[in-house]
């Protein structure tokens, strides 16, 4: 068995191999990989006597399911409604140019995701962009071409 | 800690908590929750930490990190005790001072003091306007507590309450207490929370559970989050007292997985409660048992509806159900489920031990207590306010957020979240009130309060929340699913410019299909955005789609930007940050924006200095004013 699919097994295990624990165990999945492989969804099916049509169901529905590899830099952009108003949206443009990604997008060397949250609760600072947990308030282009320098 | 086995051992162990305390000595609550941290807040701690020590100050200043404090408009925030000064804004640079000036001489920083628009500065925390107008009942704690430390939380009276229920109250007096309080659900509807008790005691079964809804998903509030960041043994405590009224012995927690700060103390409150026996079998030797587990929710807005966050919480998809039947009869694994949100059960204890009549005497009549408020937006001081109920719009917006920012025009304010409405200037007399809200159209919802200005477009604001709407949808029922997509569409249409005559009656006649039709709450509110909109800024919508004109300057296809040849300078600051090249001009002669060439990406107007003002955004007939020269 890989590496990984005994890291995955560890998680079940956690859990007990709870098949109501479905959430939680793709959750940390997810958390440990940044994606869910079809490797380990088939697995994670098998081990908890699950359809594998269920899986499919349960990570299209919830957001943070991902079928794809994420970047290695996380970057988010927040949508919230305070950050709307204040300008969410040219931000955006903005960011999605400086990073040559739309939202939910990642870049195909893997280095940077493209996400839109909804209100990190620092709405004073609003309109926020985070990149890997790093907050800025309303940062114009050059500052931004400045950050996709920064991240290696 | 050992296990308490009785109600007079934890009356000991407080006894032991307070007497090893000396409410004399100084104590600095610095602020250390989602907000704050944005602010780097934990780089101040951990120099406050290093510099206490280095001065020897160990036994004289107790630091206790907080969860948020509310005014994170102003953050890292710290207030120092007894004395209860307030510092604002502070920076890793600052801690020196604090150190030497205020902990080891008593003197007060005034650069980290606020000051008032009048430039007044005020030194203690409560008699800043921001605190002064509030009624911090459920909130205000927060300052108070360390949230990983539930002997902070033992030390304020916690768990009183509980203790109080367990040894001499009957489960028909507490839910009775409930119900004479008349508390009502903060998570949005307003429903009753000891009627919702009630049916679920009175629903046949012996297994039965009890839930905290903590999905908070209104994409401009966050209390719910900063109550579980900041004192979650509070709603811990709630929820074992209703537990104990309705007769249930295990309760779930739903919480979001995108708030893991909070998800961290709800785990280890649950952790220090197991440990001193508050959870678990025969609990403070009253035979009460309770267990609790953490649900995390793995991002669906649909999900925080009563009948889908059970089934998500059964590990399934959370979508909603038909609710002829009531999850208080029927709800996770088909037993009789009270949910009630976190600001519900955290008033909980406060009700128990301070009293139906202390409740009832805040609010108004059909709304009682306090409500916290997340207000933010165009405002001066946005941040996390709890007011008494009945409080007017106005006094909330203006003497606590201190009106609006840069000398602005207020325009609307929006409550309720995707599924509230808009409420204009002439309606601002309005109390915040579970049913003056929804006579205007809007509603209390969970408690967001967006505050906007002259610079923000309705239709643009309705598109917003559709937008959201359309993409938390489940898609299960066709009038929230294609409701929803088509009025999003009509929107799209007008914000681009191509508004048709008789767009504006199809979008009500769509909205009162999706209201009527629709399974679950989500599609029954999502029209409200758009029918109140309409209702107070029709003329905004007519222009939009008659003269493809957007007053507010917001929608992106229906302006342009230009620089004032009158007020540019020459200075080059756009030019230099335009992305695409679109700006050019010799240096100190007007610059030209190149129309074709801009993609409107706003950063030529945000970087103009204020005292040119140079870049003006024109929508329809609008022409640059005649230069004077």
């Amino acid at each position: 068995m890989s590496y990984s699919l005994a890291k995955v097994d560890r998680i079940i295990d956690h859990y007990g191999a709870d098949a109501e624990a479905l959430i939680q165990i793709l959750l940390d999945i997810q958390h440990e990989f940044r994606w869910l492989s079809r490797e380990t969804l088939l697995h994670t099916a098998d081990r908890l006597g699950l359809p594998m049509n269920q899986l499919y169901n349960v990570t299209t529905f919830y957001k943070h399911f991902s079928l794809v590899p994420q970047g290695r830099h996380a970057v988010s952009v927040c949508v919230g409604t305070a950050c709307h108003v204040r300008g969410a949206t040219r931000l955006l443009d903005r960011v999605a140019q400086g990073f040559k990604l739309s939202p939910d997008e990642t870049s195909a060397d893997e280095k940077f995701s493209l996400k839109t949250v909804s209100c990190l609760g620092c709405c004073a600072l609003g309109p926020v962009m985070v990149v890997d947990g790093k907050y800025m308030s309303n940062p114009t282009s050059n500052e931004i071409a400045e950050i996709v320098e920064e991240c290696e | 800690m050992s296990k308490l086995t009785s109600v007079s051992a934890l009356d000991e162990l407080r006894k032991d908590i307070l007497s090893r305390r000396d409410p004399k000595k100084t104590k600095l609550s610095v602020c250390s929750g989602t907000g704050c941290r944005a602010y780097d807040s934990e780089k101040v701690i951990d120099s406050l930490k290093s510099g206490i020590k280095q001065h020897g100050l160990d036994d004289k200043v107790d630091l206790v990190t907080t969860g948020c404090h509310g005014f994170c408009e102003l953050g890292p925030v710290m207030v120092i005790y007894p004395d209860g000064i307030g510092y604002f804004k502070i920076k890793p640079d600052d801690v020196d001072d604090i150190i030497t000036e205020t902990l080891s001489q008593g003197k007060v920083v005034d650069r980290l003091l606020y000051v008032d628009p009048e430039g007044n500065v005020i030194t203690k925390e409560h008699d800043i306007p921001f605190y002064k107008y509030q009624n911090r009942a459920v909130f205000g704690s927060n300052q108070s507590i360390d949230p990983k430390n539930i002997e902070d939380y033992l030390a304020i009276d916690g768990y009183q309450a509980l203790a109080t229920c367990l040894s001499s109250l009957s489960p028909e007096e507490v839910l009775e207490t409930v119900k004479k309080a008349n508390l009502r659900g903060r998570g949005g509807g307003g429903f009753p929370a000891g009627q919702k008790w009630e049916a679920t005691r009175n629903a046949p079964g012996d297994v039965k559970y009890v839930i905290v809804n903590a999905d908070e998903g209104d994409p401009g509030a966050y209390m719910d989050r900063s109550i579980l960041e900041g004192n979650p043994h509070s709603v811990l405590e709630g929820l074992l007292i209703g537990a104990y009224a309705i007769g249930c012995q295990k309760g779930f927690i739903y919480i979001r997985q995108e708030y893991p700060l909070a998800v961290e103390h709800l785990d280890r409150a649950i952790e220090q409660m197991r440990e001193l026996g508050l959870l678990g079998e025969n609990i403070l030797g009253t035979g009460f048992n309770f267990e609790i587990s953490v649900h995390r929710g793995a991002g669906a807005f649909v999900s925080g509806e009563s009948s889908a966050l059970m089934s998500s919480i059964e590990g399934k998809v959370g979508e909603p159900r038909p609710k002829y039947i009531r999850t208080s009869i029927s709800g996770v694994h088909g037993r009789p489920s009270d949910l009630n949100n976190v600001e519900t059960w955290a008033n909980v204890p406060l009700i128990i031990n301070k009293g139906v009549d202390w409740f009832t005497s805040i609010g108004t009549e059909g709304s009682k207590g306090t409500k916290i408020f997340s207000l933010v937006g165009k405002v001066n001081n946005t941040g996390l306010v709890e007011v008494p109920m009945g409080m007017k719009l106005h006094d909330i917006i203006f003497k606590i957020g201190g009106g609006l920012r840069d000398g602005k025009k207020f325009k609307a304010v929006q409550t309720g979240g995707p599924s509230g409405g808009v409420i204009p200037e002439d309606m601002l007399d309005l109390p915040v009130d579970f049913d003056a809200l929804n006579k205007v159209g809007s509603m209390m919802g969970s408690g967001g309060m967006i505050v906007m200005d002259e610079d923000t477009c309705m239709v643009d604001v309705a598109k917003y929340f559709l937008e959201f709407l359309a993409d938390e949808s489940c898609g299960k029922c066709v009038p929230c699913r294609e409701g929803i997509t088509q009025m999003l569409h009509i929107l799209k249409m007008i914000c681009a410019g191509e508004g048709q005559p008789g767009d504006l009656e199809l979008l009500e006649e769509i909205a009162a299909m999706t209201k009527a039709c629709s399974l679950c709450a989500l599609g029954q509110s999502a029209p409200n955005p758009v029918l109140s909109s309409l209702k107070y800024f029709h003329a905004e919508y007519e222009a939009h789609v008659n003269d493809k004109c957007c007053p507010a300057h917001v929608c992106k296809e229906l302006i342009t930007y230009h620089i004032d040849p009158a007020k540019c300078k020459g200075c080059g600051k756009c030019l230099r940050n335009c992305a695409v090249g679109a700006i050019s001009g010799t240096k100190k002669e007007p610059h030209v924006i190149d129309l074709d060439k801009c993609t409107k990406c706003d950063t030529c107007f945000m970087v103009c200095p204020p005292k040119f003002s140079a870049v003006t955004k024109l929508s329809g007939n609008e022409t640059l004013p005649v230069s004077e020269s």
